[in-house]
């Protein structure tokens, strides 16, 4: 196995440099290729099947099959096509209300709680008010996370531990937040199961009660083909606003970013790469499709 | 009291019927097999998160069997893939290590938030429902409220916890904990470390300097170094089992959160690769919710066409 689809490629055309034209079998034979880098980088496996698909129909055109570099030009095509399905444009983060809310939801450890912080630090630098709201009833020492962490930003963190009622929780941060004037306020829900139908009601009930302008998916970046489960079904309950993909200072390719983005049509807003507040930068899909594909920046080799 | 069976089976439901139904859809959809069969097949083993290489060696199976007119049914195929996940997993099985002289030290090691404090905590309270004392060592220092999250633990399950200050050395409070255990006479310490990215050089670091601690108080400690591995991962828990199998000596794994939709197929690509044994699995929040690990019921729960376990 090739870790890296360039070396990959290059390897499937070097057979039949010489050759003046490309024929589409060479296609085809690149195009497995394509899939199994993919399929490695943990992109659901209808995703990788719709993308050989239309990369296919592509790079049968004139331009690769004529090409000098066929192995370059399939590379770029791919990644031409992979960074169209990532978004293409900057997505908007909705901060209108008064206060605006931003619910943070997720599965248990996706890295909802320092995101949080690092979303309330990232405003804070915008000379925006902020309200931590510590939503987690459940996870042992949830809130004092949440606390220590507002405390290390200097942001105050809205907290009750005399109720598990999480919605009551809730409109008292919202009504704290509106009195003392604060511009956002961000809840940090507990990590739930997407198939867990109780744990995700009460989501549906903070949604509803209070229509919050963003409700943000945090998301390990080494997820594996459930993402696509994941992605789906918090969708379907709450219309998520967009995806958050945390972790990525590993070395996970984080193909599943690809797949939640397909299946739900949402835009990853924010990515994370680290432990420290600061660790937090708004999204780029250029990057990220070169990351999908294991090749650093593509931009040298086309 | 909930069968080990059916917890195991309830937390893998999702699994078993979609991967079956994948295989029912090959014989009801299609006469004669080709490529195209084949890649159905491989999309429904991908889908377990079986990764790449498992997944080519299983088919390679089936494409053989078939060429043989050995398959006849979807129940052929499953017994291939059942087959060739459970030789995979069944080889170099053993209990957990105990040492019988003093206390067995347990280091739990992973990426962040896959499930260390949380296994501990549920580990702690099955060697006491087992009878045995049990003393814990928060040497997570650096993630905010970690040490707080253990101590509920501690609480929780009345076992004791050896703690330091945020942001203080973690060998230190290992250190702290090994003579604890040997004032105690426990039978078993159980070391919580904290999350890392197994790129982070700089914090990998960590885990030599704490194994050094352990044996300077114990030299055939830890007894185990279990690697904690989320169920919901895809192919970077390969690597994760690669860079701490070098760091620090991985003997055991325990994987988590498989009662989500995650299948943890991952485990056998690890398995494939490294010679731990598979000692744990997670299903989920409480005390109670963790099981041995069984390859047998595992390739049988992934597979079997059984309705789900309500
Ligand atoms: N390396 C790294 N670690 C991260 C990142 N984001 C979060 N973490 C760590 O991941 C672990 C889990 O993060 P949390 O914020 O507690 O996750 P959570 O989703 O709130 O978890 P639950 O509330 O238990 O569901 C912690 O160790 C965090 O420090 C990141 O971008 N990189
Ligand atoms: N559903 C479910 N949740 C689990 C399981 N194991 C752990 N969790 C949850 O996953 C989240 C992270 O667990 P932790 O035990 O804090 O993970 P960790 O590896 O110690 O995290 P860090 O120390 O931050 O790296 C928590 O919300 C746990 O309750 C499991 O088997 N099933
Ligand atoms: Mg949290
Ligand atoms: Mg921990």
């Amino acid at each position: 196995m090739f870790n890296n689809l360039s070396d990959a490629l290059a390897n499937t055309f070097k057979t039949i440099t010489g050759k003046s034209v490309l024929t589409e079998n060479n296609v085809k034979e690149a195009m497995e290729q394509v899939r199994l880098a993919l399929l490695s980088a943990d992109v659901h496996y209808d995703t990788v099947n719709d993308f050989v698909g239309e990369v296919t129909r592509q790079c049968l055109g004139e331009k690769v099959l004529k090409s000098v570099k066929p192995s370059e030009q399939v590379v770029k095509v791919v990644h031409e096509e992979l960074t169209r399905l990532m978004g293409t444009e900057e997505a908007e983060v909705d901060v209108s209300g008064k206060p605006a809310i931003i619910m943070m939801v997720g599965l248990h450890g996706a890295g909802k709680t320092t995101t949080c912080a690092k979303l309330a630090n990232f405003y804070k630098n915008q000379k925006k008010k902020v309200l931590l709201a510590a939503c987690d009833v459940y996870r042992p020492a949830a809130i004092d996370q949440l606390e220590a962490l507002g405390e290390s930003i200097n942001v105050p963190v809205f907290s009750d531990r005399s109720t598990p009622d999480v919605v009551q929780i809730a409109q008292n941060a919202i009504n704290t937040a509106k009195s003392e004037g604060q511009d956002i306020v961000i809840l940090d829900m507990a990590g739930r199961l997407q198939i867990d139908q109780d744990m995700v009601q009460e989501l549906i009930r903070v949604k509803e009660r209070f229509q919050p302008g963003e409700i943000l998916l945090t998301a390990d970046a080494a997820l594996g083909q459930e993402a696509v489960s994941v992605a789906t079904h918090f969708d379907k309950a709450l219309n998520i606003s967009g995806i958050v993909l945390t972790k990525l200072d590993g070395d996970a390719r984080g193909g599943a970013a690809l797949s939640m983005r397909k299946v739900t049509g949402k835009p990853i807003k924010f990515i994370t790469s680290g432990e420290k507040v600061t660790d937090l930068e708004k999204f780029r899909p250029e990057g990220m499709a070169s990351r999908i594909l294991g090749m650093g920046d593509i931009v040298q080799l086309v | 009291m909930k069968g080990i069976f059916n917890v195991f089976k309830k937390g893998l439901k999702k699994t078993k019927t979609a991967l079956f139904r994948s295989f029912e859809t090959v014989f009801s959809s299609v006469d004669k097999w080709d490529e195209s069969t084949y890649r159905q097949l491989e999309s429904a083993l991908i889908s377990a998160d079986l990764g790449v290489s498992v997944t080519q060696k299983i088919i390679a199976d089936i494409k053989e069997s078939y060429s043989l007119g050995e398959i006849k049914t979807s129940e052929d195929i499953i017994n291939i893939a059942t087959t060739r996940i459970n030789a995979i997993l069944s080889s170099d099985n053993r209990p957990l290590n105990e040492n019988p002289t003093g206390p067995t030290v347990l280091l739990m090691v992973g990426v962040n938030g896959a499930g260390k404090t949380t296994t501990t905590g549920k580990l702690a309270y099955k060697l006491k429902q087992d009878g045995k004392s049990v003393l814990l060592a928060a040497c997570d220092t650096f993630r905010a409220a970690a040490t707080e999250q253990l101590k509920h633990w501690g609480e929780r399950i009345d076992v004791p916890v050896i703690a330091g200050k945020h942001g203080s050395d973690a060998a230190a409070i290992a250190y702290d904990a090994c003579a604890s255990a040997k004032a105690k006479d426990v039978d078993y310490l159980i070391i919580d470390t904290a999350g890392r990215q197994h790129t982070r050089q700089d914090l990998m670091q960590e885990l030599p300097k704490i194994l050094r601690v352990i044996r300077k108080n114990f030299p055939e400690a830890p007894h185990e170094t279990i690697l904690v591995v989320d169920g919901s991962t895809g192919t970077n828990a390969l690597f994760q089992a690669r860079e701490f199998g070098k760091a620090c000596d991985v003997t055991s794994l325990a994987v988590t959160k498989l009662d989500g939709s995650g299948k943890g197929g991952v485990v056998v690509a690890i398995k494939d690769e490294h010679t731990f044994p598979i000692h744990f699995v997670g299903l989920g929040e409480s005390p109670e919710d963790l099981q041995p690990f069984d390859p047998v019921l595992y390739a049988e729960a992934i597979f079997s066409k059984d309705s789900p376990v309500a």
